[in-house]
């Protein structure tokens, strides 16, 4: 549990930390919140020569708005998020979301931004960001990029970031007024990942669910958005026919691992169950 | 007497003595970090071991080649088994009588064993190191099932053992057979079985798990080369028996050995046995002159050092249809891994397994016991239990749990239909125990008046049809659970560990000012000896307890004591305590009658001093008595004022305990969520009683989480899984159910002041407890028995397999 020699970067700015990554390449890494890639390197199964901490740039902090679109910078801490009004008021799943990762000293530390750009499939961001189609900013030698969350996730830490990019900025369209919304995740205990979780967004009109965004969360080796489950649910009055359908079509597009928090076919119907879950409490928050 | 005398209750207050609850002295420093540990422990040179470790569970090692590691600047030395042959200590015996590598010899048993011990400058440059021994390993088929251990092919483990009939406890009857154990009148129960009306057979499994102390093993060992002396502070929870070991294996005479135990942060029997890392701690600081630290990290202190349970115990009941049970059967299979490393008294190859007939009173009971080896990690510690108890009190809880669903009886009213009645003690059980004393019926009927036993039925009963309507998806268990312990090892006619009987003892020294120093064989990890030690003499001497320090864990000023571990310290060292005090009071009554120009007989004690019987006035308080044993002792009396007390004990107490469980379980998600938890213990006599409901609900905490899914899990091919605590389940304060606490109290008859011991019967109780819960919820669907670890995942498993999710 200790780990090999490596040299430590805490650049000031961001165009200092990607000339870093760009000099060292593959054998550079960011440090946002540490709690993923410092266990890697305790273990040495990360062994990065060079560590580049985001910590000391002041700019990738920060929660705004700007016509209907709220913008995050990546090293704004879970304990932030909490604490945000903004967020409250405009994206309250964000804060729910937030509040059931880990602990509070884990919070303080941990980042949203690692939390989604670490491509760690057991993270509960990432799935929350397909639910809200979020995009990510990546900064590289040549600018900035946008690549939308339900693109990033190639395979379990495999995503679209490349070795001499930092993932600076999350944004995220501010649902309308009124929408329902809810996370739920099951784990074995605080600290755990989930063994399956669901977010789900909805807005309702009358009876009728006007639109709905369903994501999943450790299911699969990326995040799941549940489109099909997502199309099903909108148009519908949430009967129990339809929700089935639309259980059913969530179910079938996971692959879960069979670990400790239990064998995937235990997993797969856990998804299917917080999706329904999330899916009851969402409409009951829903304003008709 | 003015306003200003105090009263007798203020002078009794005023010593804080037993009874008191007393706020523990250790933690004033424990709360403000400043207790000292091993790893706190910094010496001029100290150098740091660390091990190269097996990837393959079961391997050939065919070459080890530390040229590149020792390269690096700071690398000292890679030592390897080829070494350790040089002085003799490549293997070492074990509690169990077995031998057990210290580094690899030749091959791998298991997982995670240690291969070579690289000793460098800093813990980095070791961790670099040790990525750079190359060992080659050729994977050799691997056993991991304790049921196919016996198979005529099942690989061989132990070439070592090649030819070996006989092992350390009688014929072996295979290869990777370790012993088989027999207690108990085979024909007898045959004949209660042939004549039964009723009769169950379940076997109940007792998974894997780790008692996962908070620090984990670790010592520093240093060698003078000088004055030839050997000194070893380390996380010992018997630092004598460590201190004899080391000189039997070392040939360093034991004078010239000095152990220390400094502050232990938990043991519950992780840190009872010797561990590769100590001996090699100590070899590399013979070979090198200076100090060397080893420390252990929390995948090797779960996955290495020193598993607990692991007991498969296929048990059968023979009653009569009234429900009066006339008959009990066990056969345990015990998985020792790879070597048989038990820290149970020599004897006792399963412990004190035959308290399996429990609180209840069969006429007729055999038991077997084959211990086998696989390959898995060794151990089999008494995790916070007396040995094997927590095993045999889980067999037997759940078995009359199964006996009362096929009689149609409820648990409850089936156990208090068998208990043991008071007026039988002291009683002898079927399997050999005479059991001291107890009052089962009372603690029972206690129990269930107070958690309103007969109205949660009866919930229970509306919540199961309200279930069957499909009106709602949670169901409910109430776990009954009645467990008998034993502890207090034990007599020397009975209990020794490598020949050294289990006496404990206690040192007692009263200044000339009237403060005490005493000292103990016993050795806390945690359980306040500090505080309660000092309250069983202020008691005994009537000196205050915040007068008196109790020093424990240096070998070279403590009386020689078997240590803390299976519930033992309050019952063998509490003993010698109080007679150690007695020997004082003694002697202090006979400078009394001196003092006071009186016959001693004409004294008696009050509170804190002695007065003139029918004349209270004429007092000699124990300050005033201390200060006249230097000042001015009676002539032809010894000055001074210490005594010392060796306590071999008559038998082992039985405490006793009524533990309830309401558990809701959600059937669609398999969560299930302790609703209320009841605990009533009897301990006998209550030294302090806040002390006794910590430990109750520590003990209770480690009771949910084996009950409920912590586990030392090995994949089919001998991988060691979940040896973090990602994976082992440490429960926080948010998962961990609200404890109740109540107790009786049943004074042991043969123990100095009646004490039994208590910090491990709410493991022992609490995980029946738990398990029947579970069990108990899913009773009217048709289930039988569950086997632990009840996880999430597996209760929805048994849900889904009794057709309860439609």
């Amino acid at each position: 549990m200790i780990p090999g020699e490596f040299t430590y970067h805490r650049p000031s700015s961001v165009a200092e930390a990607v000339a870093i990554l760009v000099s060292h390449g593959d054998e550079a890494r960011p440090l946002s919140g540490g709690h993923s890639l410092i266990p890697m390197m305790k273990l040495r199964m990360a062994a990065p020569e060079h560590l580049v901490d985001l910590g000391g740039i002041a700019d990738l902090k920060g929660i705004s708005e700007d016509g209907g679109t709220i913008t995050i910078g990546c090293m704004t801490t879970q304990h932030e998020l909490i604490g945000s009004d903004l967020l409250a008021d405009k994206l309250p799943i964000v804060r729910e979301t937030s509040l059931l990762i880990a602990d509070p000293q884990i919070r303080y530390m941990g980042t949203l931004g690692g939390n989604v750009a670490n491509g760690d499939p057991g993270n509960d961001m990432p799935g929350l960001m397909q639910c809200l189609n979020a995009t990510y900013v990546l900064t590289g030698p040549d600018g900035d990029r946008d690549v939308a969350a339900r693109d990033f996730y190639e395979a379990a830490y495999f995503t679209a970031l490349a070795p001499e990019e930092i993932l600076t900025a999350v944004k995220i369209p501010v649902p309308p007024a009124g929408h329902g919304y809810a996370y739920e995740k099951l784990k074995r205990k605080v600290g755990d990942y989930a063994t399956a979780a669901a977010a789900v967004v909805l807005t309702m009109n009358g009876g009728t669910v006007s639109s709905c965004s369903v994501a999943l969360t450790n299911v699969a080796d990326t995040p799941l958005y549940a489109a099909d489950a997502s199309t099903i649910l909108t148009g519908s009055t949430l009967d129990d026919a339809t929700v089935k359908n639309a259980v059913a079509a969530a179910e079938a597009i996971t692959d879960p691992a069979s670990d400790g928090r239990g064998p995937a076919e235990y997993r797969t119907k856990m998804a299917g169950i917080m999706m329904q879950r999330a899916l009851a409490r969402a409409a009951e928050r829903a304003s008709a | 007497m003015n306003d200003m005398t105090p009263t007798r209750e203020q002078r009794e207050a005023a010593l804080e003595g037993m009874g008191c609850k007393r706020k523990r002295v250790e933690d004033v420093r424990f709360t403000q970090g400043k207790g000292q540990y091993v790893d706190d422990l910094k010496l001029p040179g100290m150098v740091f071991g660390d091990f190269v470790r097996s990837p393959y569970p079961h391997a050939k090692i065919t070459k080890i080649d530390a040229t590149e590691a020792l390269k690096i600047p700071g690398v000292i030395a890679v030592l390897t088994a080829e070494d350790l042959k040089g002085v003799n200590l490549a293997w070492m015996p074990t509690l169990a009588g077995d031998v057990q590598m210290v580094l690899a010899d030749g091959k791998v048993l298991y997982q995670n064993q240690e291969v070579a011990f690289v000793v460098a400058e800093d813990r980095y440059i070791a961790d670099d190191a040790i990525q750079l021994v190359e060992v080659e390993y050729e994977e050799l088929p691997v056993l991991v099932d304790p049921f196919k251990s016996m198979e005529p092919d099942a690989p061989v483990l132990r070439p070592d053992l090649e030819g070996k009939t006989e092992g350390a406890h009688g014929p072996r009857k295979h290869h990777n057979h370790i012993f088989n154990w027999e207690v108990g009148d085979k024909d007898e129960t045959a004949k209660a079985f042939a004549e039964a009306d009723v009769t169950i057979n379940e076997m109940i499994s007792y998974h894997r798990t780790h008692p996962s102390p908070l620090e984990t093993c670790q010592c520093v060992a240093s060698m003078d080369k000088v004055k030839g002396e050997l000194t070893v502070w380390g996380t010992f929870q018997a630092p004598h028996v460590i201190r004899t070991v080391a000189s039997l294996l070392s040939t360093i005479p034991e004078h010239k050995i000095h152990v220390i135990a400094p502050d232990i942060g938990g043991g519950f029997g992780n840190k009872v046995g010797a561990y590769p890392g100590y001996i090699c701690s100590i070899v590399a600081s013979i070979v090198t002159g200076v100090p060397v630290k080893w420390v252990e990290d929390r995948m090797e202190n779960l996955s290495t050092t020193s598993f607990a349970r692991d007991y498969h115990m296929t048990t059968e009941i023979a009653a009569k249809s009234d429900g009066t049970v006339t008959g009990l059967k066990v056969h345990v299979l015990a998985d020792h891994g790879g070597f048989d490393a038990c820290a149970d008294p020599s004897k006792w190859p399963a412990g004190f397994f035959n308290i399996v007939t429990g609180s209840y009173d069969f006429p007729a009971a055999h038991l077997s016991v084959d211990g086998v080896y696989t390959n898995k990690a060794p151990g089999g510690v008494a995790y916070r239990c007396s040995f094997r108890v927590t095993e045999a009190a889980y067999c037997i809880e759940r078995a009359m749990d199964v006996l009362a669903q096929k009689l149609g009886m409820d648990p409850a009213d089936l156990r208090m239909k068998n208990f043991v009645k008071a007026d039988q003690f002291p009683y002898q059980s079927a399997l050999g125990w005479e059991y001291d004393s107890g009052d089962y019926h009372t603690a029972m009927q206690k129990a269930m008046d107070t958690i309103g036993y007969r109205e949660l039925r009866a919930e229970q009963k509306a919540k199961q049809e309200a279930f069957k309507r499909g009106e709602t998806r949670e169901i409910m268990g109430i776990g009954v659970s009645f467990f008998t312990e034993i502890v207090g090892a034990g007599p020397s006619k009975n209990c020794d560990i490598l020949g050294v009987a289990m006496f404990d003892s206690a040192e007692i020294r009263v200044h000339p000012t009237g403060s005490v120093i005493s000292r103990m064989g016993t050795k806390s990890q945690g359980q306040g000896h500090e505080t309660t030690w000092a309250q069983i003499i202020a008691t005994e001497i009537g000196i205050p307890a915040a007068d008196i320090m109790v020093e424990e864990g240096n070998t070279d000023t403590a009386p020689y004591g078997l240590g803390t571990y299976g519930s033992r310290s309050t019952p063998v060292a509490g003993a010698a305590i109080a007679l150690a005090a007695r020997k004082i009071r003694n002697k202090a009554q006979m400078i009394a009658a001196h003092m006071l120009e009186v016959s001693e007989y004409d004294l008696e004690w009050d509170i804190d001093g002695f007065q003139v019987k029918g004349n209270p006035e004429a007092r000699k308080s124990m300050k005033e008595i201390a200060w006249a044993a230097y000042h001015a002792p009676p002539p032809n009396m010894e000055p001074g004022l210490e005594a010392v007390s060796y306590y071999d004990p008559p038998n082992m107490t039985y405490p006793f305990g009524a533990y309830f469980c309401v558990m809701d379980i959600d059937v669609d998600t398999g969560v299930a969520t302790t609703r209320r938890f009841y605990a009533l213990d009897d301990c006998g006599t209550r030294i302090n009683p806040m002390i006794i409901e910590g430990q109750v609900h520590g003990g209770l905490t480690e009771a949910f989480a084996i009950a409920m899914g912590q586990e030392i899990r090995y994949d089919e091919t001998g991988n060691v899984l979940g040896a973090s605590f990602m994976d082992f389940f440490i429960p926080t304060a948010v998962e961990t159910p609200h404890w109740e606490t109540d107790h009786t109290v049943t004074p042991s008859p043969h123990h100095p002041i009646g004490a039994k011991g208590v910090g491990e019967s709410p493991n022992v109780g609490g995980v029946p407890a738990f398990s029947n819960a579970v069990n108990d919820a899913f009773q009217f669907l048709g289930s039988t028995h569950i086997q632990m670890p009840h996880d999430s995942w597996r209760i929805w498993k048994a849900a889904k397999d009794l057709g309860a999710h439609g």
